[in-house]
């Protein structure tokens, strides 16, 4: 499958035109959308504003809980669903104006709440891999459409996982920079002191490319941070000898998964025969130790805080100003009634949890508490910080699950394995999930996650893991030749 | 009788360009939703960027309340559902305002009261509904408008006390520029909090919210005294409880009982990162701040002599008070410069319904024009006459006076045979004058009417008791 460089030379060497390079991708995210379901809108007409980048014709997806003007933005929500915004969230503008052309907008969770690619209101989102397995989500049609070659990038968001997770779970590359590299202005809020904006593509550079569009300053959103005036695709080759890594021995010590399955012992094989290369890459690598109580406190501390902010953060959406307005004798059973059908039966449950957890009687053991240990994770992460310049650890404790697995979500697999990458949404740090190869014929994928504001190194460090690895450019229909 | 203790909320618009979290424009329009903007209607994706002036502007205020300032500003939000609220949650602060325990001086009948200052914060205004039978209307004009509330402590006894502050508190708006203050246009609202009790300790309390006119606080202290009293009087214990002021039956109703408070999830505002304040940033803003109308009171009794009553006309307006101390700065005395801005003056500006800045009134010309009168040159009534002209015509006293031919006669060679003549005429005037009859007016009055006005009065008077004293 091609990447954005070699379409790049292809759009120069006219060997092709950005109408072509769209005309293929609308064809392509037709022929897929009835079995993959990726996209809740594909574009009828293309728009196309000329520019001298690199992504300059180049087709992409964008999430569709993205402000796009004039074209439908749902956030995959039934309160959303004939939601058309009057106003264009940054980094589609900047996309916009970087001569990228916009293919369709892609399924999401019901507003970026969950992980399954099954919560949507166009229905869920299936695995290129495997049609009986999830993606994983929530920016399940962004991951869908690139591990489909459909588009060589998309544009996602990710509040816990939700880029990380389904790259590895699709075989793609899925990079949130730090918190406030990218403007947030535009995307529908979930938890906005987590929500990061963020890019899937086939390799480390395409994903260097396009952050490098999208990155920057941004007068509309004040937790923005200041340009750095470099290149992340210059740095990518950077000599990284000596450069040291570690990972957490509680996350991946197979003797804490001697119940798993074959399948979780695989993946952390793999993985150890990745830190093993990552040694002869120059490297150097340790293990660490940190609290197991800590690291079991990660997905409680997430989902607190996360649906707290959630509740808050979705009140607009009342049907009074846009919105399916709700039926009812006075104001507050008119937006009542909107928010009862407007929702799926999952969010309301998020949204009381999060209205519990706000209450004055509970905030302080609830809330309060749970951004104490996400601080006290921070504080930790950045000691190791000191020391190293990047964790890696497994993305997943499996491969993507299937659409009836029962998963239990007490058990040691899924309160650590799987949820360990929140905590890079906890301290905003730069984190990029890259293939690490295939279990039982299904993509897995390496984590690693930089300090705050090494996103230039971070993405070095994934570039120079994905030469020696050596999974670039997955998609399943290449693969299988 | 119970002691009464009053505590005020009150909440203030900010005089900005644009609104405390968009572009949109923050002005007053008849036309509903003109001035509105993605990001007051809580559109999906939008994000607050803080109003730097409001912010400058908050912070003005605080330190002209003497409050204490952060080192750290921050933002929480406050959650509720309701229409006038479009993202449904307002954006306001409580964990760090821009100030906190705070005073503000007033005098109510001669005597100084230090009102305290609880906090002062920066939120954001809701817009404004119009309910009907069967529908309401809304209009986001004045969604997101930036708001200072102002909360006192429970340190005011009366609704004297009360409108007094907030006069006082208007005046600081005024003088400092932060607001216009306009409770005609709803700038300004206050919400009263008021409790009795027979000792010293605080009695329940009840809230009023949302009075838009000094008047109607006044009235709504009033009939709550009264319906507390009425209450404890009867044995009775008040309930804490919200109501709400009719201002046609002058009554207060119950809005909602304390069992109904709403729980407003009060958490810190994650789009609006900490703002570090700087000393350098605090002392520009307080370089700013000019002398407030109670230390201008103070000074003008104290250092200028002045009496309360005229301190406080001439502060009342900040552009006279700052025009009345140029003109002193002049050369002029503050008494008869005082005299001349508190009747003349602002008689006139009252009749035109002019501001100070309107009219053409030079600080020099009012000196000169002051001058001339104390040097006897023109007749206080002639000052009057050329006043209006150099108002209207913008043209120097001293020129006028040459102009319209107003020079004085304080000649006595020429004044002496006009009174001369005068009493010859009149002899028996002269002995009801000895008699004790007041005829010493009639003669002034003659030779001001035979000199059109242009004899010196006083002058004038001495030759006349002269005159008749040699008879």
């Amino acid at each position: 499958m091609k990447s954005i460089m070699d379409l790049r030379n292809d759009l120069d060497n006219n060997k092709t035109t950005h109408t072509d390079l769209f005309n293929e991708a609308i064809l392509k995210a037709h022929k897929y959308q009835d079995e993959f379901n990726s996209f809740v809108t594909i574009m009828d007409n293309m728009y196309y504003t000329k520019s001298d980048t690199l992504i300059d014709g180049i087709p992409y997806a964008l999430k569709d809980n993205f402000s796009t003007k004039g074209i439908l933005t749902t956030a995959s929500s039934n309160i959303l669903k004939d939601y058309i915004p009057v106003y264009d969230a940054t980094v589609y503008k900047k996309l916009k104006d970087a001569g990228a052309v916009l293919v369709g907008k892609t399924v999401l969770d019901e507003l970026a709440m969950g992980g399954t690619g099954t919560t949507g209101h166009t229905g869920s989102v299936k695995n290129p891999w495997d049609p009986s397995r999830q993606i994983g989500g929530s920016s399940s049609g962004s991951a869908a459409s690139v591990a489909l070659g459909i588009v060589p990038f998309s544009i996602g968001s990710d509040t816990g996982d939700s880029i990380r997770k389904p790259a590895a779970f699709g075989g793609v590359v899925g990079f949130k920079p730090t918190y406030g590299r990218i403007s947030r202005y535009g995307l529908f809020a979930f938890a906005s002191s987590l929500d990061h904006v963020g890019v899937f593509a086939r390799n480390v550079k395409d994903t260097a490319i396009v952050t490098d569009i999208i990155k920057g300053k941004d007068e509309r959103d004040m937790t923005s941070l200041p340009d750095e005036n470099i290149n992340y695709v210059d740095n990518l080759d950077n000599d990284i000898k000596g450069k040291k890594l570690f990972y957490i021995k509680e996350v991946v010590d197979l003797n804490l998964y001697k119940d798993a399955g074959e399948e979780t012992i695989s993946v952390l094989n793999k993985f150890y025969e990745t830190v093993e290369k990552c040694k002869k890459l120059g490297f150097e690598v340790d293990e660490v130790s940190v609290d197991e109580k800590l690291l079991k406190a990660i997905y409680p501390s997430y989902m607190t805080i996360s649906c707290a902010e959630a509740t808050s953060n979705n009140s607009n959406l009342t049907g009074i100003i846009f919105g399916p307005r709700g039926e009812g004798k006075n104001i507050n059973e008119i937006m009542f009634d909107a928010r009862t059908k407007g929702f799926s039966e999952l969010i309301k449950r998020r949204f009381i949890q999060g209205s519990y957890i706000l209450q004055r009687e509970n905030q302080e053991r609830l809330f309060k508490n749970a951004q104490r240990l996400r601080r006290i994770i921070v504080d930790k992460m950045n000691e190791f910080y000191e020391k190293y310049d990047a964790m890696i650890l497994p993305a997943s404790g499996g491969i993507a699950p299937k659409f009836d697995s029962e998963i239990d979500r007490m058990s040691d697999r899924y309160l650590i394995l799987e949820n360990h990458m929140a905590i890079a949404n906890f301290g905003g740090f730069p984190s990029i999930t890259i293939p690490n190869g295939m279990v039982n014929n299904m993509p897995i994928g390496l984590n690693i996650t930089g300090a705050c504001f090494k996103d230039s190194l971070t993405l070095n460090i994934a570039n120079k893991i994905e030469e020696e690895l050596g999974y670039k450019n997955l998609i399943k229909e290449e693969y299988d030749v | 009788m119970y002691n009464v203790t009053i505590g005020l909320e009150v909440h203030c618009e900010i005089n900005t360009n644009s609104k405390n979290f968009s572009w949109a424009k923050n002005s007053y329009s008849e036309y509903p939703n003109e001035n509105i903007d993605t990001v007051d209607l809580g559109f999906p994706g939008v994000l607050p960027v803080l109003n730097k002036e409001a912010f400058r502007k908050s912070l003005m205020m605080a330190l002209a309340l003497n409050c204490k300032t952060p080192d750290v500003v921050m933002f929480d939000r406050k959650n509720y559902y309701y229409p006038d609220l479009p993202k449904g949650y307002q954006i306001t602060q409580m964990t760090k305002p821009v100030g906190i325990d705070g005073y503000v001086m007033i005098n109510v009948d001669g005597k100084d009261i230090k009102v305290g200052i609880h906090d002062i914060h920066l939120e954001e205004d809701t817009a404004s509904m119009e309910h009907f039978s069967d529908y309401s209307l809304l209009d986001y004009n004045r969604a997101g408008v930036p708001l200072l509330e102002t909360v006192t402590t429970p340190s005011l006894h009366s609704a004297d006390e009360a409108i007094t502050f907030l006069e006082t508190l208007k005046g600081i708006f005024l003088y400092t520029g932060v607001s216009e203050a306009r409770t005609d246009r709803g700038e300004m609202r206050v919400d009263v909090n008021i409790s009795l009790s027979k000792d010293d300790t605080l009695g329940t309390r009840t809230e009023m919210k949302n009075i838009n006119s000094f008047n109607n606080v006044r009235l709504a202290i009033e009939s709550e005294i009264k319906r507390q009293t009425e209450i404890l009087d009867s044995g009775k214990i008040v309930e804490q409880e919200t109501r709400r002021f009719d201002e046609k039956q002058l009554k207060t109703y119950l809005m909602r009982s304390k069992a109904d408070a709403i729980d407003y999830k009060y958490y810190i505002e994650p789009n609006i990162p900490p703002i570090k304040i700087s000393d350098e940033y605090i002392n520009s803003i307080k370089k700013e701040i000019p002398m407030l109308q109670f230390d201008r009171v103070n000074k003008y009794m104290n250092e200028l002599g002045l009496s309360r009553y005229d301190a406080e006309i001439l502060v009342h307006d900040k552009q006279i008070s700052d025009y009345f101390e140029r003109v002193i700065s002049m050369g002029v005395d503050a008494k008869s410069a005082s005299n001349w801005i508190t009747t003349t003056v602002m008689g006139y500006l009252n009749k035109e319904n002019k501001k100070i800045s309107d009219i053409c009134l030079k600080e020099e010309y009012l000196v000169e024009l002051i001058k001339l009168v104390q040097d006897g040159k023109i007749s206080s009534k002639q000052s009057k006459q050329i006043f209006e002209h150099v108002v209207t015509e913008n043209k120097r006293p001293k020129d006028l006076v040459k102009s319209l031919g107003m020079t004085q006669i304080t000649d006595e060679n020429v004044i002496r045979p006009i009174v001369i003549k005068l009493l010859d005429d009149y002899p028996n005037l002269i002995e009801d004058h000895k008699k004790g009859k007041n005829t010493f007016d009639f003669f002034v009055g003659q030779v001001m009417k035979q000199t059109r006005g242009q004899a010196n009065p006083s002058i004038t008077a001495n030759i006349i008791k002269e005159e008749i004293e040699k008879r």
